[in-house]
């Protein structure tokens, strides 16, 4: 056991935290208003934060998947939007192709998507299917030299802003989740139409939009792997994306703690310093508490998947715990910083509507109930 | 960073596991039941080596250390919490102060024997009055040419009247308040000791916890531990590593809890199929799991940073703090799970659920924790 950061990891760190507060802070209050990050992640990807775990012969930074994690934790400390941008992005955005594509693919996507010329967004969610992925309308048939993809998404982080789309559709609606395959798709293909932007509660800059396939058109030579291998694809990232939205959910955790002890360090009424009545004091231990059992748990999954380690538990209870922290926390910190909290003068009503979706995506907690569960009765 | 165990801690895990299943699991209700310590069991435990894990060979130790130390008081208490607590008062809460204010002589003469578990050892802190406010402390000792002359009592003392060797304090100096405490070594045999009310407890049943009284008890100069003054840093350094010990024996109750609810859930059928295959009790059963998960990595973060020589006071806080809570939750839970049949004597989850409470009290109550986190955290 070593439960320090390596001095590359420490560095990965330093590094993050400090463009965070120059490059991202300045940025969130036009964020909120719905602007999407661009420059940023032109910057993130100069720093080569768009391919972290990417291999170099494919245009990444090829470090560990722990130095991944700090990145989305640091990064969502300071904007729960880039967090979400960046795991999108890297886990199921750039991963699958990464994993499960031929050669040419890789050269002709990953390189880009891993340099941040091209950013990567998922499309799996149907308005009908969630997690029950086998429910899935969309179908894709064989047509000559390309497939016809028609159906809708519905959810797309990055839509609208993406490059390169992974689509599932189902090639064989007979099997099933066995049916579906995985293409990926240029962000001008013909009958790719981006739909509206939805309305949310949090995460504001970041995109999330409904997506329709009008006979849509994509090469036969996009489709990842073989004929029925979607479902596959869908399922081996679950954890490097659960990992990252726990990462996320941390960062926010952390963040709302943060704010609150600092707050309550300066607050004084009755002549005293709000942190010392036990009411707020207490709050305070226990919002710290949650943070270090989060971070151990997103950190110890990272770690098992870094070493290739199976960790689909530890994954998913590191995403149900660190999501329960976070909304915990933003609630709490609130609730600490009293009438203030409530305004947009503080982050923390920020924190707490952003909070929520951690417990949403990904897998709802509910979700990751039943994998644990699963894993506990074999 | 690496989360894996050594090879090292591994088998201790699995040496501490095989032989609480074989020796110490088939009498824990009864011990419970009867209130019975067995001195048999500490002396195979003693054999095994596990009464002095992170000391040093030279004073009897297996030179391991505090996180070994931790999985071995986990796994006993997976299946007997009084067995448990036992180790851990006798590890952290007599040998540790010895080990780390003893001088070499005192080392030899008590913490060896103590490593090799030939003695048991206590702790004596808390009184009638002064309980987390150790500064309200009335024990005296008054020097008295090459003694110290203890008067006054302690209660709650774990390992009560089964100790041999007890680390005691007491008031050297009444005009300044914590610098006026000091700590000594007293021996059971000591003339003017003696044990008193033996508690009848809701759980921890089968480890006795006993008054302790001074009354003109001479203890010889050498035995004064540390400094005179130096008590209350003593009394305060050995409660942060006490607490380790006492979150992986909530870590060891509540995952002794959730395995006896999985195993039962998955054989208990209604209306046709086993209850596991209810949400209803599957979710719970993760997020048992989740919270013990929780508990176990703050708790080896804890002894890990102990074993390395880094700071763990607000780490062992926090451990103690998530572990004492998610033991009370999760054997509640586990209650649950087993229904009607929970509630009796004949399964082992209603003595977690009773053990669990002391978790949440002792080595400083939750409230304690909190108080200490919040300090050092707005400081």
């Amino acid at each position: 056991m070593e439960l320090k950061f390596t001095e590359e990891q420490l560095m990965m760190r330093d590094m993050v935290r400090d463009f965070a507060k120059k490059e991202i802070e300045p940025n969130i209050e036009k964020m909120e208003k719905g602007e999407f990050p661009r420059e940023v992640l032109n910057k993130m990807a100069d720093l080569g934060l768009m391919g972290i775990t990417i291999p170099e012969k494919y245009g990444g930074s090829e470090m560990d998947f722990v130095s991944y994690i700090i990145a989305i934790h640091e990064l969502s400390k300071v904007s729960a939007v880039v967090g979400v941008i960046l795991s999108v992005h890297t886990s199921v955005g750039t991963n699958p192709i990464l994993y499960f594509g031929n050669e040419e693919q890789k050269q002709k996507y990953v390189t880009k998507l891993a340099a941040g010329e091209y950013l990567g967004a998922f499309c799996l969610t149907e308005p009908s299917a969630g997690s029950d992925v086998g429910s899935m309308k969309s179908k894709a048939v064989k047509d000559g030299d390309h497939y016809r993809i028609n159906g809708s998404k519905v959810f797309i982080t990055n839509g609208g802003e993406a490059d390169v789309y992974i689509v599932f559709a189902s090639t064989d609606p007979s099997q099933g989740s066995r049916g579906i395959s995985a293409f990926i798709v240029e962000k001008d293909t013909p009958g790719l139409i981006i739909g509206k932007d939805e309305h949310k509660m949090g995460l504001h800059g970041s995109r999330t939009v409904q997506l329709t396939f009008e006979d849509m058109k994509v090469p036969a030579e996009n489709l990842i792997g073989e004929e029925g291998d979607g479902f596959k694809i869908a399922l081996a990232n679950l954890d490097v994306g659960r990992i990252g939205i726990a990462a996320q959910a941390l960062g926010i955790a952390e963040a709302a703690y943060e704010a609150a002890v600092g707050y309550a360090k300066e607050r004084v009424q009755f002549g005293k310093p709000i942190a010392a009545q036990q009411g707020v004091g207490f709050k305070i231990a226990d919002m710290a508490t949650a943070v270090e059992a989060s971070k151990l748990l997103v950190y110890r999954a990272a770690d098992l998947r870094s070493r290739g380690i199976a960790c689909g538990k530890e994954a998913s209870m590191a995403k149900l715990f660190a999501s329960k922290t976070a909304v915990e926390n933003s609630i709490e910190a609130v609730q600490v910083f009293g009438g203030y909290g409530y305004t947009e003068d503080y982050p923390v009503e920020r924190y707490f509507r952003d909070a929520k979706v951690t417990e949403i995506y990904e897998g709802t907690s509910e979700i990751q109930r039943l994998v644990i569960g699963k894993h506990l009765i074999k | 960073m690496n989360f894996k165990l050594s090879e090292e801690h591994e088998m201790i895990r699995k040496m501490v596991r095989d032989f609480a299943t074989k020796e110490v699991a088939p009498t824990a209700a009864e011990r419970d039941e009867e209130e019975r310590f067995d001195r048999e069991i500490f002396d195979k435990m003693a054999e095994l080596g596990l009464t002095g894990i992170p000391w040093p060979e030279e004073y009897g130790g297996i030179g391991s250390d505090y996180l070994a130390y931790c999985i071995a008081v986990e796994e006993l208490s997976r299946v007997c919490a009084s067995t448990g607590v036992t180790l851990s008062a006798h590890t952290s809460l007599a040998g540790w102060p010895i080990f780390k204010y003893g001088n070499e002589e005192q080392k030899q003469k008590y913490l060896r024997p103590m490593a090799e578990g030939t003695k048991i050892g206590g702790y004596g802190l808390t009184e009638a009055g002064s309980g987390s406010d150790a500064g309200g402390m009335k024990t005296t000792a008054k020097l008295d040419g090459d003694h110290y002359v203890l008067n006054g009592s302690k209660i709650f003392i774990t390992n009560g009247g089964i100790a041999d060797i007890y680390v005691v304090f007491a008031v050297t100096d009444p005009t300044s308040k914590h610098k006026g405490t000091s700590a000594f070594i007293v021996e059971a045999g000591f003339e003017g000791f003696s044990v008193g009310k033996k508690e009848k407890k809701l759980g921890i049943r089968s480890s006795p916890t006993t008054e302790i009284i001074f009354d003109n008890c001479r203890i010889p100069k050498e035995n004064l531990l540390g400094e005179e003054g130096e008590g209350f840093i003593i009394a305060m350094k050995t409660l942060d590593g006490g607490r380790n010990g006492i979150a992986a024996q909530a870590v060891g109750i509540a995952q002794g809890a959730l395995d006896a609810s999985v195993e039962y859930s998955k054989e208990r059928v209604q209306f046709g199929k086993p209850i596991v295959a209810n949400q209803g009790v599957s979710f719970k059963l993760a997020d048992m799991a989740t919270s013990i998960e929780a508990s176990r990595l703050l708790t080896y973060q804890a002894a890990w940073l102990e074993s390395n020589g880094h700071s763990y006071g607000k780490e062992s806080a926090m451990a103690k703090l998530m572990a004492g809570d998610t033991a009370m939750k999760v054997t509640v839970e586990a209650v649950q799970v087993f229904g009607g049949y929970g509630y009796t004597k004949d399964y082992p989850v209603e003595r977690y659920m009773r053990d669990a409470k002391i978790t949440q009290i002792y080595e400083g109550t939750q409230e304690i924790q909190r108080l200490v986190i919040s300090r050092m955290l707005t400081k």
